[in-house]
């Protein structure tokens, strides 16, 4: 495994082989020093071209505690020139001699173009609607730790799935673990197409509520309305959102959960996220043992040597 | 416009040993030509100097209706000139250069500077012009005046007239003047901020796409239009079913249109998307393999009378940039001969019609392109040998970019010798300035 | 050596860690992943057996701190256990066969980072020879010399040598 560029590229082995490596860093994580010597030496770049602060922190996190050095570069800064082509950008960080590049970019496709232009590792922070692989791992882990298992498992996606790539990947996910993935939401939050990805569709959360192992909300942003694609929050809110009175009809020990940041008010009500089964707090830090994961992975478990060298 | 015979060979060339195709049949002979014109076809001629053509086929040179030439105001990715070196080594000997340069051509005095630029070049550059001024939808341009320059197409190509009320005057304006009026098909309403077509494939991707009925909307548009003022109007790169189906049912019932296809609409799909390489960011878009299947038995049936590349050069830089961002367009000049006799399942003789003298005939161009391999006809020829299987690579040819979406795909026919107004600009596939 | 010779092997091991600790108070087993595990359980029930004492048993798996990292692949076995304090414990590492020293030197780095013992043991079922690092074992089931591409197998069912299959 070279890159972590879409969940697509795990199959339910490769999967399940993550999240049980992701409980290793998990133990780590709970000790007094949550830090390994695993990827001394190693240099990880956060290139983030579209802010996300607590994603960067949480990969930046899992690359300190792996004893690995990094190096950030966001366009928020000016480290990233607006303009500067995409390729001069990777070849400069690559010339630092550096051994994973994290990169988040409001464009689908990125991270799988970048490939072509370094030999560093790839992983895929976010691009634009397409994949968010390590949202999903989580997501994914913080399931299975309190189900055990997502097989046979019913998971409704609720929201903006036709402009959400943690949608996309949890999809991917949640299918190739074996649950049963059910989409809710208006047409117009739809993709044209949902050929092949395995799901069932619903355009009102009530009718799916009391099957319910899981309720994952996406964040309904604001901009969707000048798109015509929702007359108004608020009717998205009546249909969509998730209420006490909602929440309270879910079977009991179903999960609540949400990628993070909230709109609350819009797709959640604010009270949701104290109940005992609301797992959003969890999620983030599940993310960073993830994330650890997904490093260890790439840069430590030696899946990229050349050649297996004999037992001295 | 043509450069006359001032430069051509003093003396006579024979092309020996080839196979004449052209619009009334095939047959074997020498071909001899002299002062820019051909002016023997038979056995045995004689010459001062020999082109080998043996296995080759001898066709009246191709004629792209749709290349974009960047020239003024792109010149890093394409020039008249190195367009027009792409070109003939294609077998082209006429292309029709779109209007949306920087400035755009419209005007008489930007007509102008592109036809003296074409003076030079290696081909014949016939010059289309924009329908409305800087191509902004909103008012419309000089034809009259452009016309008057030679000017025989016009098109806003790069995007299609929006305005419902401006595209009708345009076309009753148009048919006084006795022009064609042609169409980049395409409804920003529904298109705006989008990358590829939409569909399967755009939802598994991510990436924002446009409904076929982008292109259809307008393609329906225009045949009402057109039926409305009896104008004769041409749609550029069709590629879609549904506008295939369209424009063969109004044709099929006496209306003059015409229209035309791309390579990349008859061999590749949006599946291609999936690399997200922006060399196959194209507008209209990658469609689907329905739409190529359309398209294909659209060009074997005759409901599409030519075959036009849409040759798009972008500098390098300008495809590296993420899918959404990149612009759009590819090249083609170099490969429609090969690509068309590798995947279209058509006689010979019916893919040179739509490559050679049915564009001609839309261009306006027939009494110097496209016409029989005859005596007292100006000599532009192509010459190519139909079995030779090459591969293509990604250094782009003479184009200044190389933006191909075929690299790595083997194809069969290849240009070997190219006459414009005599002179052999290409001999032995290398272009010979 | 036979599951006998194991189970004897076990009894005076026990009965070592005993004696030298003056008890089992504050003292503490940690089984190497994968194979000292079982190991340690076998040494940790005899001890009960002999001091009617309780003993908690851990388990360690070094992958993270292994010095190989990058020159092979490395994947962790099992999540690391270890359910107690270890500042200022007698911690007494347990792992099957001995052989370069290395991973005795990871699961020391490991033990490191959660806390401070007050010392460190070493009990082996096999010492193999061919030491790389200045380690050595406090406490041995056998001694087994052995060449280098020979392959030693621990299991309750008892220890195997091979040939190292190229």
């Amino acid at each position: 495994m070279r890159n972590l560029l879409s969940i697509d590229e795990l199959d339910r082995d490769g999967l399940e082989e993550m999240l049980d490596l992701t409980e290793h860093f998990v133990e780590i994580n709970r000790r007094n020093i949550p830090r390994v010597p695993a990827l001394r030496g190693k240099t990880v770049v956060s290139l983030f071209y579209e802010d996300s602060t607590r994603t960067r922190l949480s990969f930046e996190t899992a690359a300190k505690r792996l004893s690995a050095d990094t190096m950030t570069f966001s366009v928020g800064t000016s480290s990233v020139k607006k303009g500067e082509s995409l390729r001069d950008t990777v070849e400069t960080i690559t010339a630092f001699g550096i051994d994973a590049i994290v990169v988040r970019h409001q464009s689908a496709g990125v991270p799988l173009q970048i490939t072509r232009w370094t030999d560093a590792a790839v992983i895929n922070g976010g691009d634009g609607w397409h994949q968010h692989p390590t949202q999903a791992l989580l997501d994914a882990y913080t399931i299975r730790d309190h189900l055990g298992s997502l097989h046979g498992r019913t998971i409704a996606i609720v929201g903006d799935i036709k402009h959400s790539r943690v949608a996309r990947s949890d999809v991917s996910a949640f299918t190739a673990l074996g649950a049963r993935v059910i989409l809710v939401a208006p047409p117009t939050l739809l993709p044209s197409s949902v050929t092949g990805w395995g799901v069932e569709v619903s355009h009102g959360l009530d009718r799916v509520l009391g099957s319910l192992d899981v309720c994952y909300l996406l964040r309904m942003q604001q901009e969707r309305m000048s798109e015509a694609l929702i007359p108004s929050l608020r009717e998205y809110h009546r249909g969509y959102g998730l209420t006490m009175e909602r929440a309270a009809r879910l079977p009991a020990g179903a999960m609540i959960l949400h990628p993070g940041p909230m709109n609350r008010g819009v797709e959640i009500q604010a009270e949701v996220t104290d109940l005992p089964n609301c797992f959003i707090t969890e999620q983030v830090s599940n993310g960073v043992a993830v994330r650890m994961a997904v490093l260890f992975r790439l840069l430590g478990s030696g899946t990229q040597l050349d050649v297996l060298r004999e037992e001295p | 416009m043509s450069q006359g015979s001032s430069r051509a060979d003093s003396g006579t060339t024979v092309l020996r040993g080839g196979r004449i195709i052209d619009g009334s049949g095939e047959r074997t002979g020498d071909v001899a030509i002299s002062g820019g014109l051909v002016v023997a076809v038979g056995e045995g001629l004689s010459a001062d100097r020999v082109v080998d053509c043996g296995g080759c086929v001898i066709s009246p040179g191709l004629i792209d209706l749709h290349t974009h030439l960047r020239e003024p105001g792109k010149e890093e990715a394409e020039t008249v000139e190195s367009g027009s070196r792409a070109a003939v080594l294609g077998g082209y000997t006429a292309v029709l250069a779109m209007p949306n340069t920087t400035p755009a051509i419209d005007s008489a005095s930007v007509v102008r500077d592109v036809q003296e630029l074409g003076r030079t070049a290696l081909c014949d550059i016939e010059v289309a012009g924009a329908i409305t001024v800087g191509r902004a939808g909103e008012q419309l341009a000089p034809m009259a005046e452009m016309a008057a320059l030679g000017v025989r197409i016009f098109t806003d190509d790069g995007t299609g007239v929006q305005d419902d009320r401006l595209m009708r005057r345009a076309l009753e304006y148009a048919s006084g003047l006795g022009v064609t009026l042609a169409q980049h098909c395409e409804v920003t309403s529904l298109s705006e901020g989008t990358c590829m077509n939409e569909g399967e494939w755009s939802s598994r991707l991510g990436l924002p796409g446009q409904p076929a009925e982008a292109e259809e909307l307008m393609v329906m548009r225009d045949i009402a239009l057109a039926r409305l003022t009896g104008a004769r109007m041409h749609f550029l790169h069709l590629s879609t079913a549904g506008s295939v189906a369209m424009v063969a049912a109004a044709k099929a019932s006496g209306m003059p249109l015409t229209c035309e296809a791309a390579p990349h609409h008859f061999t590749l799909t949006e599946a291609a998307c999936a690399s997200y390489d922006p060399v196959f960011k194209v507008h209209p878009p990658l469609r689907t393999q329905g739409d190529v299947d359309a398209v294909r038995a659209g060009l074997r049936d005759g409901s599409i009378d030519a075959i036009a590349t849409d040759h798009a050069p972008h500098a390098a830089h300008e495809k590296e940039r993420p899918f959404d961002q990149a612009p759009p367009g590819m090249l083609g000049l170099e490969y429609a001969l090969a690509l068309a006799l590798t995947e279209l399942d058509m006689e010979l003789a019916d893919v040179l019609a739509r490559l050679s003298w049915q564009p001609a005939r839309i261009a306006g161009i027939s009494e110097r392109h496209g016409g029989p391999v005859a005596p007292g006809r100006p000599a532009n020829l192509c010459v190519f040998d139909p079995a030779a299987v090459w591969r293509i690579d990604g250094s782009g040819g003479a184009s200044r970019s190389s933006n191909v979406p075929y690299v790595g795909r083997t194809v069969r026919g290849r240009v070997r010798h190219t006459v414009h107004d005599g002179e052999l600009v290409v001999l032995d596939g290398a272009a010979q300035r | 050596m036979d599951p006998d010779d194991i189970g004897r092997a076990v009894k005076r091991m026990a009965h070592e860690i005993i004696e030298r600790n003056h008890g089992v108070a504050g003292v503490h087993l940690v089984g190497l992943q994968t194979g000292g595990v079982a190991i340690a359980e076998l040494i940790g029930d005899d001890i009960v057996d002999i001091e009617g004492s309780q003993l908690e048993v851990g388990s360690l798996d070094v992958a993270f701190y292994r010095d190989d990292i990058g020159i092979r692949p490395v994947m962790p076995e099992e999540v690391t256990n270890i359910p107690f304090d270890i500042d200022g414990q007698v911690v007494v590492l347990v792992d099957d066969v001995l052989f370069t020293g290395r991973t005795i030197r990871a699961a020391l780095d490991a033990l490191g980072d959660y806390g401070r013992p007050r010392s460190v043991q070493l009990a082996v079922m096999i010492d193999r020879g061919h030491r790389e690092l200045p380690i050595r074992p406090d406490y041995v089931g056998k001694n087994l010399p052995t060449r280098r591409d020979e392959v030693v197998d621990v299991g309750v069912e008892g220890v195997f040598l091979g040939e190292m299959v190229k």
